[in-house]
């Protein structure tokens, strides 16, 4: 890793994404649309707005980012540029690191501004401080760009790629604890939801909604999302070759 | 002579064909050579495999006495792909700066580069919106930024009026003559004319590796064009 070239390519990646005013908007509207949604379905029953919001905040970051790294990969993929920056001393590393922290960024604001609209205008209540919803976001959204970077490997095609979204999240989504509580399903469901990493997270942000302070079992969560943000790096990396057919 | 690149038996299957049959050369240093051939003859393909990114089944290929490929040849080498690979969604400038950090070079240069390939004008346009040509021109700045010790460029004047071709090739020159190595593809043979050497390759086999004076000379013609059609004509008798 090359810390100057690690802050080259990141710089690069947001400024991408700064060219790109509507991906921009929707990236920041569309979680507030979708709160908005929410609110007003459960005008009358503040108790499950604040559940599912509270899990929506944590787990939207983790989708998008999952998606625009998936496609982003892949069109350096097709365009050749990511053969052209495989002849040059930039490390696989730095760029897998470059996603990562750029998009991280992007969601960060994303989080803060879904969280602001969520905690001050719909009156989203959670005993924990909100800046731990964001925290663990954030983590999510690196969850997402991890494993997008991993299954752009295996697209050829923008129409595969956009297909792992519910080969990879939509198991997660529906196994995560939110539908049904983990302990009230099948045991082999509950074995399948155990090695999902989502499930940790949104683990972590119901820690936030019930405690005021961060619980212990909340930072193991944390931990073992970030775990799986490693793992899926390394894959990344491994599936990432200099050399092609 | 003093070597740059040196290819010995390289063997490289792509899909279910071979597509180098025990390809062996040498490129020397500071000059520029010529790698003419037709179309699907496997230029592309030697291209990738000394830069590195070509899977090769055997052979192999030293670039500076070192393996092809290796960290520290990454820092000294230029490729040009091609089809254009530059981000459409940045400026011209933005894409040359970019290629320049990666090899510790700052923005001067990355300028540098893009006034060379005439791009000046237009440094500030996004890719997206730059015309083929413009395109085509963009991905070479990045491919040239900072003169780097090796330069592999895929058809670099594809889709450029003669004036330009002609100012492109200029700085080619003028690249090996401050000691830089090119190895430049073209179908055009009035640029195979330019170069200091010609590799001539068909079907994947080398059927020429001279001077231009000496390919024309070999086949009794002052004209490359006609040159090369009764060298491959040659072959295709001696099969
Ligand atoms: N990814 C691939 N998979 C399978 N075969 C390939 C692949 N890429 C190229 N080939 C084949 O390898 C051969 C050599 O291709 P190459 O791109 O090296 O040709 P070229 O000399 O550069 O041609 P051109 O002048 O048209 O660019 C061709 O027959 C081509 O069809
Ligand atoms: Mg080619």
């Amino acid at each position: 890793m090359n810390p100057q070239i690690l802050a080259a390519t990141t710089g690069r990646i947001l400024r991408q994404l700064r060219h790109d005013r509507r991906t921009i908007a929707l990236m920041l509207l569309v979680p507030v649309v979708l709160l908005t949604l929410l609110y007003f379905m459960f005008d009358d029953q503040p108790q499950i707005f604040d559940r599912i919001a509270l899990v929506m905040l944590g787990v939207f970051p983790f989708i998008i980012m999952f998606l625009v790294t998936s496609i982003a990969m892949l069109r350096e993929r097709t365009t050749g540029t990511l053969e052209r920056l495989l002849t040059t001393p930039l490390g696989k590393v730095d760029l897998l690191f470059g996603y990562g922290i750029a998009f991280g960024l992007a969601a960060a604001v994303q989080a803060a501004v879904a969280s602001a609209v969520a905690y001050w205008l719909f009156g989203l209540d959670t005993q924990g401080s909100p800046a731990l919803v964001m925290l663990i976001a954030v983590v999510n959204a690196v969850l997402g760009v991890a494993l997008g970077l991993l299954c752009s490997a295996f697209a050829r095609t923008e129409f595969q790629a956009v297909q792992f979204l519910p080969v990879v999240a939509f198991p997660q989504i529906m196994l995560c604890g939110l539908f049904v509580a983990r302990d009230q399903m099948v045991g082999w469901l509950e074995a399948i939801s155990d090695v999902l990493p989502l499930s940790y997270a949104v683990e972590a942000l119901q820690e936030v909604g019930v405690h005021s302070d961060p619980t212990g079992t909340m930072w193991r969560d944390l931990a073992i999302v970030a775990g799986a943000v490693i793992v899926a790096l390394v894959l990344a990396a491994a599936t990432l070759r200099r050399r092609t057919a | 002579m003093d070597t740059a690149i040196e290819v010995r038996d390289l063997v490289i299957e792509r899909g279910k064909r071979t597509v180098l049959h025990g390809f062996s050369c040498t490129i020397p240093r500071g000059s520029v050579t010529g790698l003419l051939g037709p179309s699907g003859s496997g230029k592309t393909t030697l291209m990738r495999a000394i830069v590195g990114v070509q899977i090769v089944k055997s052979g192999s290929i030293t670039v500076f006495g070192e393996p092809a490929g290796s960290a520290s040849l990454r820092r000294r080498m230029g490729y040009l792909t091609q089809a254009p690979s530059v981000y459409a969604d940045l400026t011209v400038r933005e894409n040359a700066r970019y290629f320049a950090a990666l090899h510790g070079l700052g923005a001067a240069e990355a300028d540098q580069a893009v006034a060379d390939v005439g791009l000046k004008q237009a440094a500030g346009q996004l890719v997206a919106t730059l015309s083929g040509g413009q395109r085509s021109r963009a991905s070479l700045a990045c491919a040239i930024i900072g003169e780097p010790d090796l330069l592999v460029l895929d058809e670099p004047t594809v889709g450029q009026d003669p004036v330009l071709r002609d100012e492109l090739w200029k700085r080619f020159q003028e690249m090996a003559s401050n000691g830089a190595t090119l190895l430049v593809s073209s179908h055009v043979m009035d640029e195979a004319a330019r170069c200091e050497r010609l590799l001539l390759i068909r079907e994947g086999r080398l059927i020429a590796d001279d001077t231009p004076a000496a390919v024309r000379a070999s086949a009794g013609t002052d004209d490359l064009d006609e040159a090369f059609l009764r060298l491959i004509r040659a072959q295709e008798v001696a099969a």
